[in-house]
């Protein structure tokens, strides 16, 4: 299988702080990886290099094809509340014929389940309606990688059930390529093909794991089956969960300013 | 109903107590409501020549004025708004003109303009530029980060970026500067029409005081009252359609 997203030796630095650490590693097509890291490990600037929102201090990133869709932790944020739902997910297609735009943005809104509610304001809708906006927006602009950053962080816990159900299936349906980043163990268990597991800052590849489960999988039983239950104690494990942090808050909370004052001047 | 009451009982009190001692006093510097309203009504509406000589030439001003000042503003606000590197150089310049009060000006517009029609103008968009301008920065700076992230990922073109994501990010601010300038092209409409012109509601203003004609002079002011009050019920309506889309815009909004 071909690789649709290839990594490598990528390694970002803020001033004297060195966020990533020569990350190396690839994503194939077809394929759902999920990032495992402690909070605050550098992953969100992993998902800004990826994405291109930031140019990477050393390293290549380089992506098969050019469509690259980013769904944000903060739905919220993300979506332009002056559109209607059907206008937001119409909102990357503005290069195409009108006809085309709407036909691609109502069935991505089908995928989802959100086909009644086109015509609404985002803000009309829940939390995890509003993320599966986001979700559909990403999918219409048909990426060639989806990247997620921290996706269901912001709903609670059914809703969160809910919508990684509804990434499995999508994605299965549509081959998508998809790259969750993730701190949460269970839910990269849940729903990786694989997970890439990163060390506090510096941000470096701990581990890179095959999820040995089955492509159908169920909130009940696939998370009682012994084999998820095995890999989830192993990531968390190399995780050092329960251990020290093994990070410098201080530090990372002053970096992480300054990478958003960097985007803010652009 | 019961709030259309509310709204205007201590309007309509203090007409009625200034009509009591307008009667009562029978002084010709304050002549009782009736009389004024008369008076405005002849002069203003009833007479066709001086609707089409004083009345439309001031509201052509003020509005022309008003709509030039937000379209420059808007455009300049917002290219400040979002280069960090253009406002720290255009910053100060910005602060000094706009402390220069704009009357101020008016003996320079009209060296440059000539009396007239375009030094008027002038004159208000100058003097009403800064509301406008300095919202629209500050509104195109509010753009969320999330939402300049979503714009740069999609790679959407430079036109949508700026009338699809800045513009409508910005149109609340945007719209509150619109409506201090429109307050505020009347004021300088009115200081533009004292020197150097004979035609316009300002002109007509002072020349019946010269006259010693307290009922026309009065009559002028309630006819910018009236005008005031138009335009800005006007501006609230397209306003209130434009941001329709807001959640919270109903209980955030001014009465």
């Amino acid at each position: 299988m071909s690789n649709m997203l290839e990594v490598a030796d990528l390694g970002h630095t803020y001033g004297d702080y060195e966020a990533i650490g020569g990350l190396t590693f690839t994503v194939r097509a077809g394929e759902l990886v999920c990032v495992v890291g402690p909070s605050g490990c550098g992953k969100s600037t992993l998902l800004r290099t990826i994405s291109g929102l930031i140019a990477p201090s050393r390293g290549d990133v380089s992506l098969k094809g050019s469509h690259l869709a980013v769904v944000f932790q903060d739905y919220s944020r993300s979506l332009f509340p002056w559109l209607s739902v059907q206008g937001n997910v119409e909102f990357p297609l503005r290069g195409l014929p009108r006809a085309e735009r709407r036909a691609r943005a109502a069935e991505a809104l089908e995928w989802v389940g959100l086909g009644a509610a086109a015509r609404k304001r985002p803000w009309q809708l829940s939390g995890g309606m509003q993320q599966r906006v986001a979700i559909a927006r990403a999918l219409a602009y048909r990426p060639s990688l989806l990247l997620m950053d921290e996706p269901f962080a912001s709903v609670d816990a059914q809703t969160r059930f809910e919508l990684e159900d509804l990434l499995l299936r999508v994605r299965r349906e549509h081959d998508t390529t998809v790259l969750v980043v993730t701190h949460d163990i269970d839910e990269s268990v849940y729903l990786g093909d694989r997970i890439l597991v990163l060390s506090g800052s510096p941000a470096r590849l701990v581990a890179d794991l095959e999820v040995p489960l089955p492509a159908e999988r169920d909130q009940v039983t696939t998370r009682t089956d012994e084999a998820f239950v095995a890999l989830r104690s192993k990531v968390a494990r190399l995780l050092n969960v329960g251990g020290k942090p093994a990070m410098d808050v201080e530090k990372w909370a002053a970096a992480e300013r300054e990478s958003l004052s960097e985007t803010v001047s652009t | 109903m019961n709030k259309f009451f509310q709204r205007w009982t201590v309007f309509a009190g203090l007409v009625a107590v200034w009509q009591l001692l307008g009667w009562l006093a029978d002084d010709p510097f304050f002549p009782p409501p009736s009389e004024i309203v008369t008076a405005a009504w002849q002069w203003w509406v009833v007479d066709p020549r001086n609707f089409t000589e004083h009345v439309i030439p001031s509201i052509t001003r003020l509005l022309s004025g008003w709509a030039i000042a937000s379209v420059i503003g808007v455009a300049l606000g917002l290219l400040l708004g979002r280069s960090d590197r253009a406002m720290e150089y255009a910053g100060p310049l910005l602060v000094f003109l706009r402390s220069i009060p704009p009357p101020a000006l008016v003996p320079v517009f009209l060296l440059l303009f000539k009396a007239g029609q375009s030094m008027q103008v002038a004159t208000i968009v100058f003097g009403v530029i800064w509301p406008v301008l300095l919202n629209s920065v500050d509104g195109a700076r509010s753009v969320d980060v999330t939402k300049v992230d979503t714009s740069a990922v999609f790679r959407i073109p430079r036109w949508q970026w700026v009338l699809g994501v800045v513009l409508p990010a910005a149109s609340p601010k945007i719209f509150a500067g619109l409506r201090v300038s429109l307050s505020l092209s009347l004021v300088l409409m009115v200081i533009s029409e004292l020197v150097g012109t004979d035609n316009g509601i300002g002109s007509q203003l002072m020349q019946a005081q010269r006259e010693f004609d307290y009922t026309r002079m009065w009559a002028g002011i309630v006819l910018l009252g009236v005008l005031g009050y138009g335009l800005n019920t006007a501006l609230l309506a397209v306003e209130r359609r434009a941001l329709a889309w807001q959640p919270r815009s109903r209980d955030e909004q001014h009465a």
